[in-house]
C-alpha cells in the first residue's frame, strides 16, 4: 500500500488508539491493533477493511474533534478503504474509476438501461415489443435468449474475474498468509454473514448519533439477503431452463418467482432505509468524498429491485418488453461497474476478517 | 432560550458523572432539575469523559467483574493508599453503596465490558465502561434528556448566593450572557480546581506553569472557592494533587489517559541535572505510577527523562509519542539537551551496579543494582542494546484534594459544624472527605456515582417537603 496522506493520518490515529485502547470492546479492529506496535501501510489497510464503520469508537472518543487530536477512525478508515479498493483494482489502472465514483455509477445506471432499450428496439419486432406477451418463452420473444445469456453472463463473468483478481491482489498486498485450516474461514464467514462487528460489542451501533441501534445492521441484512435471494432466483431459473426444461415465465408461486419477489422486497426495504440513514446521520464521522459513490450504488440497487418487481407485476401487459429491457440493462450495468464500486467492500472485508481470524489463532 | 424566570427544584452545577448521577436521581424522584455545565456540548463531561472504570464491591462474580471483592478488602485497600487519612464511616458507606453503582449506571444506558487487555489488570475489582468515560457520559446525558432535565451547556456558575444559609439563586454566565438561575436546592458537582494555574501557583510557584492537566480545562474550582468563602467547611490538603508521569510532549490540558507513560520500571530516570532521584523499580507499576507525577513535579523545570534500550521496548504499553532513538547514550543525551558525558557516566555506573538475575516484567523480580544511590530494586537490566530510547516526562495532574466537607447524606457542612440547609455536593469536589491522600483506581467514579445518587435523592426529598 503506498504511503498516502491517508495512510500517514491513519497511522497517527492508530498510535494514539494503541496507547488508549478504550475502544477494545467494540469490534475486531482494536484487538487487531493491539497485536501491533508499528503500523505498516499494509497493516493499516487491513485494519481499515476490518472496520465496519459502525461509528461506535467515534462517539466514545474523548479525542474526537474538536479535540486537538482529532481522532475520527470511521472517517479515516473509510477513506483508506476506498484508496485500497483503487490500489488493488484489476486490471491495474482501473482504480482511477474510484475517483468521482458517484458520477461513474450514476452514468452507468442511466446509460446501461438506455442502451439496452435502444438495442432491444433495434433488434425486436415492434409488434412484439409493445404488446402483451404470454405463454412459454414470452421474455425471449422480446429479447432473444442468446443475447441475454451473452450480455448478462458475460458481464457477470467479468465482474467475478475482476473482483477475484482484486481479492488476490489484496491478499498478497496485505497478508500473504496461506490458508491452512478451515476454522478461520468458518469464523470469518460467520462474522460477515451475521455482521457481528456492526453489533458494537452487543448492543448495536451508532447509526445516527451517540444513541445505539441495530437499524443499520438489519437494513444491511435486508439488502444483502434480498440481493442473495434475487441471485438464487436467477440461478434456479437457469436450472429450470437448462436441466428441467421448464421455461419462463413461471407462476407467481413457483420457486424462482418467489425468491425474486421476496428478494426484491428485501432489497427495496434495505436500500431505501440505508439511503434514509445516510441523510439523517451525524456527518462528522462520515467520509464525505465517498458519499457520492455510496448514494449512487444504493440508488442503482434500488432501481434494479424496483424494475424487477415492476416487471413481475406487469409481465402480462404491453409494458413487459420495455421493462424487461430496462431491468436487464440495469443488471448488466451493475455487473460491469461492480468491481469498481462500493460493492467490493464485502470481499475485502471478508478477507480482512479471515486474516484477523488467522492472527488471533497465531497470537 | 431557557426560562430564567422559573424557580427550579434542583440546580446541579457541573456536567460530569457526579452531576449527572445526581440530576437523574433527583428527576426520577419527581424534582424539576436544571444542569449548568461550563463546557460546550462537544467537550461536556469534565474529567469523567476521560475515565475508564469504577471500583465496585461484589460478593460474587458478575457479568463484568470476576471473583468477589468484599467490604473488608476494599476498606483495607483504601486504608493503605490513604495512609489512614479518610473518614471511616463515610468510606464504608461508600464502599457498601458501590455494589449498586454499576446497576444504576446500566439502567442509565451505560454499557460495561469485560476487561480485555491494558496494563492494569483490574477486572476483579473494577467494572470497565465500553468505549470509556465519554460513552458513559453520552449515555447519562441521553437519560437526562429523556427525563426532561434542562441542560445548559457553555454555562458557568460564578456564584451561589446564600441567604441566611439558604442557597436561593446562582449567578451564571450563559453562553457569555450574565443570567441567574433561581432554585430551591443546589448540588455542587463541579470537580476540583486542578486546571486553575493561578490557584496552583499559590502553592507551587512557577512550577505550576509546567504542570500538564490531564483532564478538563474547566476544572477551575470557581464554585469550590465560592462556597469555601461563604462559610462552608473545607477538607483535604489544598497543596496536594494526584499526578502521574506524562509524556512531556503532551498538550498542556485535556491530553487524557493516553499521555501517561508506563516505561519507568524498565528504565533509569534522570532529571535535567542528569541525576537519578528515585528507585524506578520500587514496586509494580500499578502501585507506583501515581507517585511519579509528584516526584517529577519536584525536579528542576518539572522534567525527567526515562532512558532505556531496545530490549525494554516491548515490556510496556506503546506510547502516543514515539521514544527518541539514538545509537549511543551520548547522541541520545544531545537529542534530549542533556550533558552527554554525565549521562554516559550515569548509565555506565548503573550498568556496573546491575546484579545478575532473572527478568520478569510485571512481577517483582530479582534484577537489582548494588552500589549506586538510589538503588534500582527490581527490573534492573544493563542498558547496552542500541538503539537507546528516551521518553521525556512531565507531571500530569489528575485532580486536587481540596474539597467541601459533607455528611453521609451528601449535605455540605458549614464551618459551625451544622449541615447546610439546601446545598449538597458530589464527586471530586467532596472526594477529599474520603481520599485524604493517595488514590485507588476507579474510586473517583465510585464516589461520584454514590454521592451523586444520595445528593439527588436528598435534594428531591427536601424540595418535596
Ligand atoms: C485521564 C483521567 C483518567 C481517569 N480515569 C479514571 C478511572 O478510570 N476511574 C475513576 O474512577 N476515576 C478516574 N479519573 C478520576 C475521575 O475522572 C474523577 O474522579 C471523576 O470524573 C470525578 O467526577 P466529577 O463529576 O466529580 O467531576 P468531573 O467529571 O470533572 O466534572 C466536573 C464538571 O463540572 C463542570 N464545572 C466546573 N466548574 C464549573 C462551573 N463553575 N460552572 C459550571 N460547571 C462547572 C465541568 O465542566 C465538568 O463538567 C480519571 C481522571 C483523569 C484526568
Ligand atoms: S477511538 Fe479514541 S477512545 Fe477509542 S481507542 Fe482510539 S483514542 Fe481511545
Ligand atoms: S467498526 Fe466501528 S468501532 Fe470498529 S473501528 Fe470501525 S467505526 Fe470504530
Amino acid at each position: 500500500m503506498s504511503e498516502t496522506d491517508t495512510v500517514v493520518e491513519a497511522r497517527r490515529q492508530m498510535e494514539i488508539c494503541n496507547a488508549c485502547r478504550y475502544c477494545e470492546g467494540y469490534c475486531a479492529v482494536f484487538p487487531a491493533m493491539a497485536m501491533r506496535r508499528e503500523f505498516t501501510g499494509a497493516d493499516l489497510t487491513h485494519l481499515a477493511n476490518l472496520c465496519h464503520g459502525c461509528k461506535g469508537c467515534y462517539h466514545a472518543c474523548q479525542y474526537a474533534p474538536p479535540h486537538a487530536f482529532g481522532i475520527n477512525i470511521p472517517q479515516t478508515f473509510a477513506t483508506l478503504r476506498a484508496e485500497s479498493y483503487a490500489e488493488f483494482a484489476w486490471p491495474a489502472g482501473m482504480g482511477g474509476l474510484f475517483e468521482r465514483n458517484g458520477t461513474l455509477v450514476t452514468a452507468v445506471a442511466v446509460l446501461a438501461p438506455v442502451l439496452a432499450l435502444l438495442l432491444t428496439m433495434a433488434l425486436a419486432d415492434p409488434a412484439t415489443l409493445y404488446t402483451a406477451q404470454s405463454g412459454v418463452g414470452a421474455f425471449f420473444r422480446v429479447v432473444p435468449y442468446w443475447l441475454i445469456i451473452t450480455l448478462a453472463g458475460g458481464s457477470f463473468g467479468f465482474a467475478l474475474l475482476a473482483m477475484g483478481q482484486g481479492a488476490r491482489r489484496y491478499w498478497r498486498g496485505t497478508a500473504q498468509k496461506p490458508i491452512t485450516s478451515p476454522a478461520p474461514v468458518a469464523e470469518a464467514a460467520f462474522d460477515i454473514l451475521t455482521l457481528r462487528n456492526l453489533g458494537g460489542g452487543g448492543h448495536g451501533c451508532n447509526d445516527v448519533d451517540d444513541s445505539f441501534s441495530a437499524t443499520k445492521r438489519w437494513l444491511h441484512q435486508a439488502m444483502f439477503g434480498g440481493f442473495m435471494l434475487c441471485f438464487a432466483a436467477t440461478t434456479t431459473g437457469a436450472i429450470f431452463h437448462h436441466f428441467l426444461g421448464w421455461k419462463s415465465p413461471h407462476a407467481f408461486l413457483s420457486l424462482p418467482v418467489q425468491l425474486g419477489f421476496w428478494g426484491g422486497i428485501g432489497m427495496l426495504i434495505g436500500t431505501t432505509g440505508l439511503l434514509w440513514l445516510k441523510t439523517v446521520t451525524d456527518p462528522v464521522p462520515v467520509a464525505k468524498k465517498l458519499l457520492g459513490g455510496e448514494y449512487a450504488m444504493l440508488g442503482l440497487l434500488w432501481l434494479i429491485a424496483a424494475s424487477g418487481l415492476l416487471l413481475l407485476g406487469l409481465r402480462h401487459t404491453g409494458a413487459m418488453g420495455v421493462l424487461l429491457a430496462l431491468h436487464l440493462g440495469l443488471v448488466i450495468g451493475f455487473f460491469l461497474v461492480m468491481p469498481y464500486s462500493k460493492m467490493v467492500h464485502g470481499i475485502y472485508r471478508g478477507l480482512a476478517l479471515l486474516r484477523h481470524a488467522q492472527e488471533k489463532r497465531a497470537a | 432560550m431557557p426560562d430564567f424566570t422559573r424557580t427550579w427544584d434542583v440546580l446541579v452545577v457541573g456536567g460530569g458523572n457526579a452531576a449527572l448521577s445526581a440530576a437523574i436521581t433527583a428527576a426520577q424522584a419527581g424534582a424539576s432539575v436544571i444542569i449548568a455545565e461550563h463546557a460546550p456540548k462537544t467537550m461536556r463531561g469534565g474529567n469523567s469523559r476521560h475515565t475508564r472504570n469504577l471500583r465496585a464491591l461484589h460478593p460474587a462474580p458478575t457479568d463484568v467483574l470476576t471473583d468477589s471483592y468484599l467490604e473488608e478488602e476494599y476498606w483495607d485497600d483504601l486504608l493503605r493508599v490513604t495512609g489512614g487519612r479518610t473518614d471511616e464511616a463515610l468510606a464504608r458507606m461508600t464502599i457498601r453503596a458501590s455494589q449498586h453503582a454499576p446497576g444504576f449506571l446500566r439502567d442509565c444506558g451505560v454499557v460495561f465490558q469485560p476487561s480485555l487487555s491494558g496494563t492494569l489488570s483490574l477486572s476483579r475489582t473494577n467494572a470497565f465502561f465500553l468505549g470509556g468515560g465519554k460513552a458513559l457520559v453520552n449515555a447519562l446525558y441521553r437519560t437526562a434528556e429523556k427525563l426532561g432535565i434542562e441542560i445548559l451547556y457553555d454555562t458557568e456558575v460564578q456564584e451561589i448566593l446564600l441567604e441566611e444559609g439558604f442557597a436561593r439563586e446562582a449567578i451564571i454566565s450563559w453562553r457569555g450572557f450574565p443570567e441567574r438561575i433561581r432554585c430551591k436546592s443546589v448540588i455542587a458537582s463541579a470537580g476540583g480546581f486542578q486546571a486553575n494555574r493561578e490557584w496552583l501557583r499559590q502553592y507551587w510557584g512557577d512550577a505550576a506553569d509546567n504542570f500538564q492537566i490531564r483532564g478538563t480545562p474547566y476544572a477551575q474550582g470557581t464554585v469550590l472557592k465560592n462556597l469555601l468563602a461563604q462559610g462552608v467547611q473545607e477538607v483535604g490538603d489544598a497543596t496536594q494533587f494526584h499526578a502521574v508521569a506524562n509524556d512531556a510532549r503532551s498538550p498542556m490540558c485535556d491530553g487524557g489517559l493516553a499521555m501517561r507513560l508506563d516505561c519507568v520500571p524498565y528504565s533509569v530516570v534522570v532529571n535535567e541535572n542528569v541525576e537519578r532521584f528515585y528507585d524506578e523499580g520500587e514496586d509494580v507499576w500499578p502501585k507506583r505510577y501515581a507517585i511519579w507525577g509528584r516526584l517529577i513535579a519536584q525536579q528542576p523545570n518539572q522534567r525527567a527523562f526515562a532512558i532505556s534500550d531496545s530490549q525494554a521496548l516491548h515490556d510496556y504499553l506503546p506510547s502516543v509519542f514515539p521514544p527518541l532513538k539514538a545509537n549511543s547514550i551520548g547522541e541520545l543525551a544531545t537529542a534530549l539537551g542533556l550533558d552527554a558525558a554525565k549521562l554516559a557516566k550515569v548509565v555506565a555506573d548503573y550498568n556496573t551496579a546491575v546484579q545478575p538475575g532473572t527478568f520478569q516484567g510485571g512481577k517483582l523480580d530479582d534484577c537489582r543494582t548494588q552500589g549506586i544511590t538510589p538503588e534500582k530494586t527490581h527490573w534492573a537490566r544493563r542498558i547496552d542494546q542500541p538503539p537507546y530510547h528516551a521518553h521525556p516526562l512531565a507531571p500530569g495532574i489528575t485532580f486536587t484534594f481540596l474539597g467541601v466537607k459533607v455528611n453521609d447524606r451528601a449535605r455540605v457542612m458549614m464551618s459551625d459544624g451544622k449541615p447546610s440547609a439546601n446545598i449538597f455536593a458530589s464527586g471530586e469536589i467532596m472526594a477529599g472527605n474520603i481520599l485524604g491522600q493517595g488514590y485507588l483506581a476507579g474510586f473517583g467514579m465510585t464516589i461520584g456515582t454514590v454521592f451523586g445518587r444520595i445528593a439527588g435523592e436528598e435534594a428531591a426529598k427536601l424540595v418535596r417537603n
